[in-house]
């Protein structure tokens, strides 16, 4: 194998630097509780070489660049009860669902249309149907392709982690720097609830025995890929009443093994999708229930609070999902014929965003400082933030289908967590329902930030406690959020003029 | 003898084709199917039904 160089766009030294794995200090170490703000500098510059530009990655990046999954992979060597790999919604948005299955060769063709109009397009990932390695050469050919033909992408790869164990030094091979592993109990007694069975050395195993095997499997895996200087994200789904109390310990023992993030995401549920967990009832956690179970384990920085379960054929920015209007061959730019003039304009597109990001970066540092300087002792407050990316306010309420949660108080301003009100199916329903989806998932959040938002939504919003600002300046979102706090807190304002700009 | 596969509950994942020792199952038209002259039940190769050990979806690779 050829090795290819990662990100052939930048500055020789900047490519040896991504090139070169930094270990990680271990847990006890590292920084705790980092403002998401002041994550760049926390980081080893090696990693955030690697990062800085995989919007799964990095909550930054999220604003700016976006990603494609590629469903090369149907089957699956385990069962979980939370997914039905029957269940085919073309309005559904939740991990394992897919419309149309790809070849490898198939694959790279929908990649190259929709890198020739896309330019934020850093990252190509196969997150299924099914799972990643199970029949791994499918995956790891469409990888092969994509490295030859668009070194510069970002490639990365989801898995349960019960082959993962197997293709180490493959994905090693084709310098796969970025895997996920969905890992949701260490207690195999738990994980009989969750998976019924896997598939394993020819044959099915069940209940406590499955589990065991399965979670062996997955700590080996963890632990190799990161020895191998993998940058391993965990994937927990969190269910309520079987592994929600036990999600700390998760936490621990996949930072023990040098996991680089936590995502803890929420259980989807609904009897319509005909998953065990959905057929028996059992609900997923409401967002404040995932906000508690999130800050709980909140030690450090590397917790993902930006996950959007994106389906398997996911393409575009995180939140947005154009997959319907894809199709291999469909390409409208004229870059289509020409892959220099799509890997230039994203190498163009690499550029602008650096130039916003260094200018954010100090207006967020500046706001951050004003609130700390004004916040009264122990003041914490949730903030929902209507946005469309770029890290701005730059939104309509009316527009939101998701919000980004901020905490703001005595600990600055950090980011919590996005908060989706369209997750499930919502085809047919009218305006006054989907503000009752918006008031039950914002039910713990105290103020609203948008451009604008309707008089009759803001009646609704103020009855059920909840301020709204409106700030048409498309400001950062951190000035916004500093900005109205100092307006909003009472005392603040005064102590805003002592504390003068940071 | 032979396994079969029931059309109206397969999902396409392709899992049993990939896990058949004998190469009996592939893709024909809408589903997949299984060449009952060429499958062998795993017999002399495994104790367990490749395909229906597999399978996610229940009583869907069967015995005929
Ligand atoms: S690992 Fe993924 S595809 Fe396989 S059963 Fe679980 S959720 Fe479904
Ligand atoms: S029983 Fe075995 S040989 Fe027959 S189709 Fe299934 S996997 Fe193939
Ligand atoms: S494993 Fe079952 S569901 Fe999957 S293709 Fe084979 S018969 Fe169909």
């Amino acid at each position: 194998m050829t090795q290819m160089p990662r990100i052939p766009m930048q500055a020789p030294a900047a490519v040896a630097a991504s090139a070169k794995v930094t270990p990680l200090p271990p847990a006890a170490e590292r920084p705790r509780r980092v403002p998401h703000n002041k994550r760049r500098e926390a980081d080893a510059p090696g990693v955030w070489e690697r990062i800085k530009d995989h919007p799964c990655y990095s909550e930054e990046a999220h604003h700016y660049f976006a990603r494609m999954h590629v469903a090369v992979a149907p089957g699956c060597n385990i069962q979980c009860n939370y997914c039905n790999r029957k269940y085919d919604c073309s309005n559904e948005s939740r991990p394992g669902v897919v419309s149309n299955r790809l070849t490898p060769e198939g694959a790279v063709e929908k990649v190259r249309d929709v890198a020739a109009r896309m330019p934020q397009l850093s990252v190509v990932g196969v997150a299924g149907p099914g799972d990643g390695l199970f029949q791994a050469d499918r995956t790891l050919r469409t990888f092969e392709l994509l490295r030859r033909e668009m070194p510069d992408l970002t490639l990365c790869l989801s898995t349960n982690g019960l082959a993962l164990p197997d293709h180490i030094d493959a994905l090693k091979a084709l310098d796969i720097g970025h895997v996920t592993i969905t890992i949701n109990y260490l207690d195999p007694e738990i994980g009989a609830e969750i998976h019924p069975w896997v598939f394993h050395n020819h044959r099915r195993w069940r209940g406590v025995e499955a589990a065991r095997i399965l979670h062996e499997r997955q700590m080996e895996g963890l632990e190799r890929a990161t020895a191998a200087g993998v940058l391993v994200k965990v994937n927990s789904v969190l269910i309520p009443g079987i592994n929600d109390d036990h999600m700390a310990e998760v936490n621990r023992a996949v930072r023990a093994r040098g996991a680089f993030l936590h995502n803890v995401m929420p259980l989807i549920s609904d009897p319509a999708h005909g998953t065990v967990f959905g057929l028996d009832g059992r609900r997923g956690p409401t967002p404040a229930e995932l906000h508690v179970v999130r800050e709980s384990l909140s030690n450090d920085a590397r917790l993902m609070k930006h996950c959007r379960q994106c389906r398997a054929d996911a393409v575009g920015m995180l939140g947005e999902d154009q997959c319907q209007t894809v199709h291999a061959g469909g390409g409208c730019g004229s870059a289509k014929d020409d892959p220099d003039a799509a890997s230039e304009a994203r190498e163009a597109w690499r550029a602008v965003v650096a130039d916003s990001r260094a200018a954010q970066q100090t207006d967020a540092e500046r706001a951050d400082a004003l609130v700390r300087a004004v916040a009264p002792a122990g003041d914490d407050r949730l903030v929902a933030v209507c946005t469309r990316g770029g890290g701005r306010v730059n939104l309509h309420f009316g527009k939101a289908t998701e919000f980004h949660v901020y905490a703001v108080g005595a600990d600055g301003i950090r980011f919590a967590g996005i908060r989706r009100a369209d997750n499930y199916c919502l085809g047919g329903y009218g305006e006054s329902e989907r503000l009752d989806t918006i008031l039950s998932v914002l039910e713990d959040v105290s103020a609203m930030v948008c451009v604008k938002v309707g008089a009759g939504p803001r009646r609704r919003l103020e009855a059920a406690g909840i301020a709204c600002h409106e700030d048409t300046r498309l400001e950062t979102i951190e000035t916004t959020l500093a900005d109205w706090y100092a307006a909003a807190v009472p005392g603040s304002g005064a102590a805003r003029a002592e504390a003068g700009p940071a | 003898m032979a396994y079969k596969i029931v059309a109206s509950q397969c999902t396409q994942c392709g899992a049993c084709e990939f896990e058949c020792p004998n190469g009996a199952i592939s893709m024909k038209g809408e589903g997949y199917v299984i060449d009952a002259a060429a499958c062998t039940e795993c017999e002399g190769h495994f104790d367990a039904a490749q395909c229906d050990a597999v399978c996610p979806m229940p009583g869907t690779c069967v015995k005929v």
